[in-house]
This record gives structure tokens, C-alpha cells and sequence, in this order.
């Protein structure tokens, strides 16, 4: 399943007016991995995220994904293969129901409306929000406009799914049921989040950005025991590895 | 702030109001724009000194409001805020026009003062008609049907857009203006100045804001076209519909049913 395949070959990413955002960032995301990525706020996160899908052109450098290097012509496939959670839902709900906004990537896809309605009730019913098809999404709460925005997504059947700050936001249990949809998507995973609890519970790979570059890159067990890296990256041991409050065990 | 927040969420009811469950909601929505559209020409056609031959028409607003189970009271306020508005249009005409035109008993009504009221009745009546056909249809299927009905593409898909981000600017308005009130300490704060900035500031953020969206579209496959798989079916129910209505407006309009039923009473006295 090469087209699951994420590479970054020396990113380079300044903005308009002079910042450096990301500054030669070179990694390989295989297929089906569960990757997270952290860093200090202005780290280049998201900067990074929006090359993903070819928003963002780099400076210099080069993006494939799934061996297709991103350029004009391949941009629609690129958007096609890679799905994008925004951080606030109400970016990505534009459309005037729950329905229409998730049919909407399908009918871009081209497919009938028989095969649309198919998509868009497994979407709904994956994220639990077969009951708000047909409400407005600004008649929603925070965690269901989340949900639907991740509905609106997955019905385009991407490969590989891109979420900036999943569970932003949220309150404890609609963060949990997040948490479970996410475990069910098998494809290939990328988020950033500061979130580190749950960037230790769904993902095998940790990327640390800083300043515009890979600071390090390993499994969430070796990234979050290296106390110096943590507190040179702004960043901290998730809450389920700090010791406890009332005895101090670990 | 309370009041911006309030009127949100007032109008967020009107929108709930269209998932009514009624044969008017049911109805396709090009019937209910067309006869809509109509109702609101022919009342606005009549002369400006014409008062008595409006109040008829009231018959179609009330006769939907009753049939389509919406709350009265609630789009009469409606009616009412927007009232202030047609005062001031309407306001100098009693002082400008004062032939008399009419005398009701001891009283002589001037030319003025009946058109006054006359704009007012139409405003009425012309703004409760579109309520009505808000609080039935909802504002996406108005939207649907005008396109449906020859309104090009791009006007129908900027109008679904300012009703959508309108509750987000409208909340995020009110946020920095929140804001701005708690820490002028009841003072005025730094008076025009800081609200010229406040401005400025949702301006930007409403940029970037579109911007985000659009991100958002394009990683979803959007082409410039918007599709739409939803089938609407303009049937028997609607064709009466649009007919009956139709044929009963017309009539209103130029059958004065007013002095109809005047002249009916007061043909029999001597």
C-alpha cells in the first residue's frame, strides 16, 4: 500500500514577511503508522501540517506522498489521498446542514448522490451523529461539531488522516470518544496536539519539533523520558507519567 | 453584550421553526418564495394613499402563521423591532402632506398621515410575510428554491455563506466587545477610538477566517462548483397551492373587499 506513504525531504518553509518556520525537516511516515507531533507553541506545527495537502508550497525542499511528488497537477489526487481536521470546527462546517457539509467532499469526488448518501450515513454513524444530519452546524456543541468535522473527512475515504489539535477544546468524555474514533481509523495517522496524554496513548511514533526542525524523533516511551530534551522543547512528561499527587510514586 | 447574544439566539429559534412538521413545511420551497413574492408585489403596488384595501391581505400571513403552528407572539415581536425603522421613514409625511383627505366623523385625517400609516401596514404586512416564510422554509431552502427559480449560483452560495458566518462573527463580535466593556471599568472606556480599533481587529479576523475556510474547501476536493444531491419534487400539493393563493391575492387586489363588505353592511341602512 505505497500510497500511504508520507516523505519529507529537507523542508524548507519562510513565510512572506521573513519568519523561518520550518527549517530543513526531512522524515518518513509508512503506512498505517500513528504519528504525533509536539512542540512549543510557534514551533512550526502547523506550518508543517498545511504542506501536508499542499496549501503550503515549500520554499524549498520536496513533499511525496504515496511516491507523488505534491505539484499543481497531482494537487487534486494529494487532496484526495490526505484528509484534514482543522483545529476549529467551525472553519471546516461551511455548509448550511450536517448533511451537506459532509456530503460536500463526496459530490467533489465525483460519485452519484446513491453512492453519497452511502458515504455520508457511515461517516455519521462512525462518529455517533446519525441524529444531527439534517441541524445546522451552529446549532451544535463543541464536541459535536468535533465530531461531525471529522464525519465530513472521513466520508471522503482518505488514507492517510491529518488532524491539527484533535482534542482541543473538548470536555473529558467527548475527548475520550475521540480517542476511540481515532484508535478505529487503521490508516495511516498524523496529529499534533499538546495533549501529550493522549499523543502517549494512540501513537507508536513521536516527532518534537523545534524552532523549525526534527529535535527528535521516537516512540512516545523514549521521547518522554529524556527530561532534557522535554525541557529544551518548552514540552513536559504527559500527566500519566509524573509522579502521583498524593503519594509521589511513580 | 447581552442583548447581541440574546438576539442570537432569538433568531436561532426562527431557524428551529423550520423543522416544523406541517403540510406548509413539507410544501416545496419555490411554492411558498413565488406566492411569498407575489403577496409582497401586489401589496406594495397599491396606491400610497390606499389603506383600507391592505388590510385583507393580512389574511396570508395569519392564515400560514395558524396553519404552519408557528408562534405568534414571537414573530409579531419580530414585526415590532423592526418597526422603529419604517417610523422613520414614514415620520415627515403628516408634516409635509397635510391636505385633508379624509374625514372620519369630527376627525380630518390628512393625506400625510394616511400614507403614514399605509407604509407602516405595508411594512407590516410585507416583513411578516417574510418571517412566515423564513420560520416555514428556513433560510438554505429560500436559498435552494431562488436558485432553482433562475437566481444565478454565486449570489445563492453568498447568501448561504453571510447566514452561516454570521452567528460566528456575530459571537465573536460580541466576545471582544464583552471584553472591551469589563475592562472600561463603566467608564466609556477609550471611547470611539477603542471601538474603531475593535472593528479593525474582527475585520482581520474575519480574513483570516475565510481564509481558513477556504483551506478547508479545497482540502476537500472543491472545484468552484457546488453540488447538491438533495431532489425536490414540485407536485399537485404545490401547484394548488401557488393557484389558490394566487387567484385568492388577486382578487384581494383588485376586488376592494373592504368596501365589498362595507357597502354589504352599509347598503341597508337609509
Amino acid at each position: 500500500m505505497s500510497h500511504h506513504i508520507v516523505e519529507l525531504k529537507e523542508l524548507h518553509h519562510t513565510y512572506p514577511d521573513g519568519t523561518v518556520a520550518l527549517d530543513g525537516v526531512s522524515f518518513t511516515i509508512t503506512h498505517g503508522e500513528s504519528v504525533g507531533i509536539i512542540g512549543a507553541n510557534g514551533a512550526g506545527k502547523s506550518t508543517l501540517l498545511l504542506h501536508l495537502n499542499g496549501y503550503l508550497a515549500p520554499t524549498s525542499g520536496e513533499i511525496e506522498i504515496g511516491h507523488t511528488p505534491i505539484t499543481k497537477e497531482t494537487l487534486p489526487e494529494i487532496r484526495r489521498t490526505v484528509g484534514m481536521v482543522f483545529q476549529d470546527p467551525d472553519d471546516q462546517l461551511f455548509m448550511p446542514t450536517v448533511y451537506d457539509d459532509v456530503a460536500f467532499g463526496p459530490f467533489n469526488l465525483g460519485l452519484t448522490p446513491a453512492a453519497v448518501e452511502e458515504r455520508v450515513t457511515s461517516a455519521l454513524a462512525k462518529v455517533e451523529a446519525g441524529h444531527l444530519r439534517d441541524k445546522p452546524p451552529y446549532h451544535l456543541s463543541g464536541g459535536e461539531k468535533k465530531r461531525v468535522a471529522i464525519a465530513t473527512v472521513l466520508s471522503m475515504e482518505p488514507s492517510i488522516l491529518v488532524m491539527d489539535e484533535p482534542t482541543n477544546g473538548l470536555d473529558p468524555h467527548a475527548r475520550r470518544q475521540l480517542m476511540g474514533l481515532m484508535k478505529d481509523f487503521h490508516h495511516t495517522k498524523i496529529f499534533t496536539s499538546h495533549d501529550l496524554d493522549m499523543v502517549m496513548e494512540l501513537c507508536d511514533r513521536v516527532i518534537v519539533l523545534g524552532r523549525g526542525k526534527v529535535k527528535a524523533d521516537g516512540t512516545p516511551l523514549e521521547i518522554f523520558s529524556n527530561q532534557q530534551l522535554l525541557t529544551e522543547c518548552r514540552l513536559e512528561k504527559p500527566l500519566s507519567m509524573q509522579g502521583c499527587p498524593v503519594c509521589g510514586k511513580n | 453584550m447581552s442583548s447581541i447574544d440574546g438576539a442570537i439566539l432569538d433568531f436561532k429559534r426562527l431557524d428551529l421553526l423550520a423543522f416544523g412538521d406541517t403540510a406548509l413545511h413539507r410544501l416545496d420551497a419555490r411554492a411558498k418564495v413565488i406566492v411569498t413574492a407575489l403577496f409582497v408585489m401586489l401589496v406594495v403596488s397599491h396606491d400610497r394613499y390606499q389603506l383600507a384595501a391592505l388590510f385583507p391581505f393580512v389574511i396570508f400571513p395569519v392564515a400560514l402563521i395558524a396553519a404552519g403552528n408557528l408562534p405568534f407572539t414571537y414573530i409579531a415581536r419580530k414585526i415590532l423591532l423592526l418597526c422603529p425603522f419604517v417610523i422613520v421613514v414614514g415620520i415627515f409625511n403628516p408634516l409635509i402632506d397635510r391636505a385633508i383627505l379624509l374625514h372620519l366623523g369630527p376627525f380630518a385625517i390628512s393625506g400625510g398621515w394616511l400614507s403614514f400609516f399605509s407604509i407602516l401596514t405595508r411594512s407590516i404586512l410585507t416583513v411578516g410575510s417574510a418571517f412566515t416564510l423564513l420560520a416555514l422554509t428556513g433560510f438554505p431552502a429560500v436559498c435552494r428554491a431562488l436558485e432553482q427559480l433562475g437566481m444565478p449560483r454565486p449570489f445563492a452560495i453568498q447568501l448561504l455563506f453571510l447566514y452561516r458566518y454570521i452567528f460566528v462573527l456575530t459571537e465573536e463580535g460580541g466576545r471582544a466587545a464583552r471584553a472591551r466593556q469589563l475592562r472600561s471599568c463603566g467608564k466609556k472606556g477609550m471611547g470611539i477610538r477603542s471601538f474603531g480599533t475593535l472593528i479593525g481587529n474582527l475585520l482581520l479576523r474575519t480574513w483570516q477566517r475565510a481564509e481558513r475556510v477556504h483551506i478547508a474547501m479545497l482540502s476537500r476536493g472543491f472545484d468552484g462548483r457546488f453540488h447538491s444531491g438533495r431532489e425536490t419534487k414540485f407536485g399537485r400539493n404545490e401547484l394548488v397551492f401557488i393557484c389558490g393563493w394566487s387567484i385568492f391575492l388577486l382578487l384581494l387586489r383588485f376586488v376592494d373587499l373592504s368596501q365589498l363588505i362595507g357597502s354589504i353592511f352599509l347598503g341597508r341602512l337609509p
